[in-house]
């Protein structure tokens, strides 16, 4: 006869994360509709460097994913994990840890993207010692989870703890990998990695992060909250397990479509698509799992707000699925990579998967830790129809956007040129359409805040049970003999763990592996030198004002680009680019070869383009940077950063680092005269002449250098 | 399909045959290892999150 015995589960912890999501997921959504209008309006950045896009952007996408969505699986997790496994979790103590200094991480991020602090490796921009924070914290919740699984009282391990698991062992392998920099001050690094290497390493990262963070969590709470909802078991559990080693194993390699065309190695490119392409099958078994489990509880849907959120949360999640494959073929990527198309792609997953699976848990966890009913089932059905419609309003106007935007960056004209050789044509066309993609982003808000009001009133009639009292037969021993080893596998958490991650490095090794290794994978260009001081300080402001975020830095091997920007990339041309620099979107033209060819302009130009783009580019919506022409470039820096960049492997001569600065200073005023020739001023009425150590100097030096290396010689040795 | 990319890919081939090897061998594991599972294990494990004790709403 068992023994059964009395515990407790912690509902406070859960109460807590389920706060703080819901705050940050209102911040996070604000800052996104703030960016949105910035893209017709610049003049919405109000005006200061710390709320212009390329510096929020960043802080929109950390927000939701690390605030939001990362709050939201800590939320589901504590709570399921503990009636799981039929205990209360591992450490009250551990659990308060993880959450208040996640919450500090968040608040860290929030202070520091918006002063510029960022490394520019997308949805990895926080600097080195946020990074270190992030990897203690991310300890402590996987030591909490495991404890929790260890003093189980249930024997087998249920499928949504698998997909617990698998994402705590391959975000730490992720993040770690990732975050490979050389600090060069607080709050400033070089990556490990230049050039293609880097890139791949941060795409196999930012493709993963979506696929560990974003996907294999929220699966996992799919799979324990859509059987509570619905009131019976998953469709088939046989497909979940399925689904879940075919997804982890083939989600890591499917990395490099996100550089599709550019300077990667064509294999590795291939092995990308091919992988794609096979991720169709385990994302649509958790689709059809997820939607199956609803068979003969149709009628349900129709009247309960909670089931709506799923059914059309685990939709959103097939499209995104179905249309991310589409996306890495070559062919689509072709019209696709760099425009809208894109953001409607991950705002079909974020809104819809993440966004409608977070509400849903949420609606049905208040009541229940607060032992009373939801406020109004009639806010929370309006709520559902404001964030459907909202995501359409998004998607619609993006997809509209980024086709367009595709199709007039290809157009030649029967002349044989390009019908649009002016970038800002394609831009201005497509204004319309981000005024209404705002609109369906405001929308989208509103909902959350109904929900916020609803929660809020729900909370406010019951009251928290912090300690929910519990009972189950303490755990019995199995008998190993009679068992299959797959059921072995099952109640062995930590061979479930070793096994997650063998499976997902095979992926990751196969692609890295080579691209580090054989140096013919980077063929080396001659004529291709490291920055000069200047150059490399500019970049560094390049990186600071997030112009990536905007501006790619990657000529793809078509006509219609090479027309438009010169010739196209090649790998040797990155190989002193810690961080890369290519960038995915292009809200402005590339800057891969801006200060070579056709495209140069003079110095005078760039100023005053960068102090008020619409008087060089009629219509520009490209934020004002007259804030650079005042503030003064700092080289106390300057020779570590060389020092830095030699132990990279950057061949600077030794003890360049001590010419560094005067090196700096007399390039710098070369680019001063230059303006001062041009009939430049700082002030014209008090005739003040621009500063030699204006921070806009530095950044003009960058980019002027772009793209000068390669017409210096085509020849490539390797 | 598969032939198209891989005569995009210059000497790398191995690596795309290897990829697909590792994969097929791991799938069919796992294929062996569902279609092993015995009806009852897998009826009670699908059952375990509606098996707690969750708080009835009032």
């Amino acid at each position: 006869m068992t023994q059964i015995e009395k515990f407790s589960y912690d509902n406070k912890i859960v109460r807590n994360f389920g706060v703080a999501t819901v705050i940050w997921g209102v911040v996070g959504m604000l800052v996104g509709l703030l960016a949105a209008i910035q893209l017709y309006e610049p003049a919405a950045n109000l005006s200061n460097p710390y709320t212009t896009f390329g510096r929020i952007r960043p802080l929109h996408t950390n927000a939701v994913i690390f605030a939001f969505v990362g709050n939201a699986i800590f939320m589901g997790v504590y709570y399921s994990l503990q009636r799981l496994c039929k205990t209360r979790m591992f450490s009250d103590v551990l659990s308060r840890i993880h959450f208040w200094a996640w919450q500090l991480i968040i608040v860290a991020a929030a202070i520091t993207l918006p002063l510029g602090m960022t490394t520019s490796h997308e949805y990895a921009e926080l600097e080195w010692p946020i990074d270190i924070a992030i990897t203690l914290i991310w300890v402590v919740f996987g030591w909490n989870m495991f404890g929790t699984i260890l003093r189980r009282r249930e024997k087998h391990l249920y499928v949504a703890i698998w997909f617990y698991i698998a994402t705590f062992v391959t975000v730490a392998v992720l993040h770690i990998v990732n975050s490979f920099e050389l600090p060069v001050g607080f709050m400033k690094s070089y990556y490990w990695y230049s050039g293609v290497q880097d890139a791949l390493v941060q795409w196999w990262y930012g493709h993963n992060a979506v696929a560990f963070f974003l996907t294999t969590p929220f699966l996992g709470l799919m799979y324990y909250y859509l059987p509570k909802a619905a009131n019976r078991p998953i469709y088939s559990y046989k497909l979940s397990i399925l689904h879940f080693w075919t997804l982890i194993f083939i989600y890591i390699w499917a990395g490099p479509h996100h550089l599709l065309y550019t300077s990667l190695p064509n294999w590795a490119q291939s092995l990308g698509t091919v992988f794609s392409i096979m991720l169709i099958a385990p994302s649509w078994g958790g689709m059809i799992n997820g939607l199956l489990t609803l068979r003969g509880a149709w009628d349900r849907v129709r009247e309960d707000a909670i089931l709506k959120f799923f059914v059309v949360g685990i939709t959103a999640y097939g499209m995104a699925t179905f249309e991310g494959p589409m996306l890495s073929l070559k062919n689509v990527n072709a019209i696709a990579h760099f425009t809208d198309w894109i953001v409607a792609h991950v705002h079909v997953g974020a809104l819809g998967w993440n966004g409608l699976l977070t509400f849903a848990i949420l609606y049905w966890l208040a009541p229940r830790i607060y032992n009373t009913t939801l406020y109004s089932k009639k806010l929370a059905n309006t709520h559902f129809w404001l964030a459907t419609l909202g995501i359409i309003f998004y998607a619609v106007p993006m997809y509209w956007s980024g086709w367009t935007q595709g199709q007039m960056w290809k157009e030649f004209g029967p002349d044989g040129g390009l019908v649009y050789p002016e970038f800002i044509k394609t831009t201005v066309s497509i204004l319309p359409l981000h005024i209404m993609r705002s609109i369906g982003g405001a929308i989208y808000l509103t909902g959350v805040f109904l929900m916020v009001y609803n929660l809020y009133k729900t909370v406010k009639s019951g009251h928290l049970v912090a300690n929910e009292e519990a009972e189950a037969p303490a755990m019995v021993k199995a008998n190993p003999q009679k068992e299959y080893w797959h059921r072995v596998i099952e109640r062995k958490p930590t061979m479930l763990l070793i096994l997650s991650l063998i499976v997902i490095l095979i992926g990751g090794v196969v692609e890295m592996v080579p691209t580090f290794l054989i140096k013919e994978n980077v063929p080396t260009i001659a004529a291709v030198k490291p920055y000069t001081p200047l150059e490399l300080e500019g970049r560094d402001i390049y990186i600071r004002e997030g112009c990536v975020n905007c501006h790619s830095q990657m000529v793809r091997p078509f006509r219609s680009e090479t027309e438009r920007y010169g010739e196209y990339s090649k790998a040797g041309e990155f190989v002193y680019d810690h961080p890369f620099l290519w960038g995915s979107k292009r809200t402005g033209p590339d800057l891969a070869r801006e200060g070579a060819g056709h495209l140069h302009k003079s110095d005078g130009w760039h100023y005053s383009h960068l102090v008020k783009p619409s008087d060089m580019t009629e219509n520009s919506i490209m934020p004002e940077y007259v804030f650079l022409t005042r503030s003064t470039l700092n080289t106390n820096k300057t020779a570590d950063k060389i020092v830095a960049m030699r132990t990279l492997g950057v061949p600077y001569p030794d003890g360049y680092e001590n010419q560094a600065v005067k090196d700096l200073e007399s390039q710098a005023k070369g680019i001063a005269d230059n303006l001062n020739k041009e009939g430049i001023w700082l002030d014209e009425e008090n005739e003040v002449k621009v500063p030699a150590d204006a921070e806009v100097i530095a950044l003009i030096a960058y980019l002027q250098r772009l793209g000068t290396d390669i017409t210096k010689s085509e020849t490539a040795n390797k | 399909m598969f032939k198209q990319f891989l005569s995009g890919v210059d000497g790398m081939e191995q690596y795309l045959i290897f990829s697909m090897i590792i994969f097929i061998l791991f799938f069919t594991g796992v294929l062996i290892y569902v279609w092993r599972m015995k009806k009852e294990d897998v009826k009670e494990l699908s059952n375990i999150p509606l098996t707690d004790q969750e708080t009835e709403l009032p």
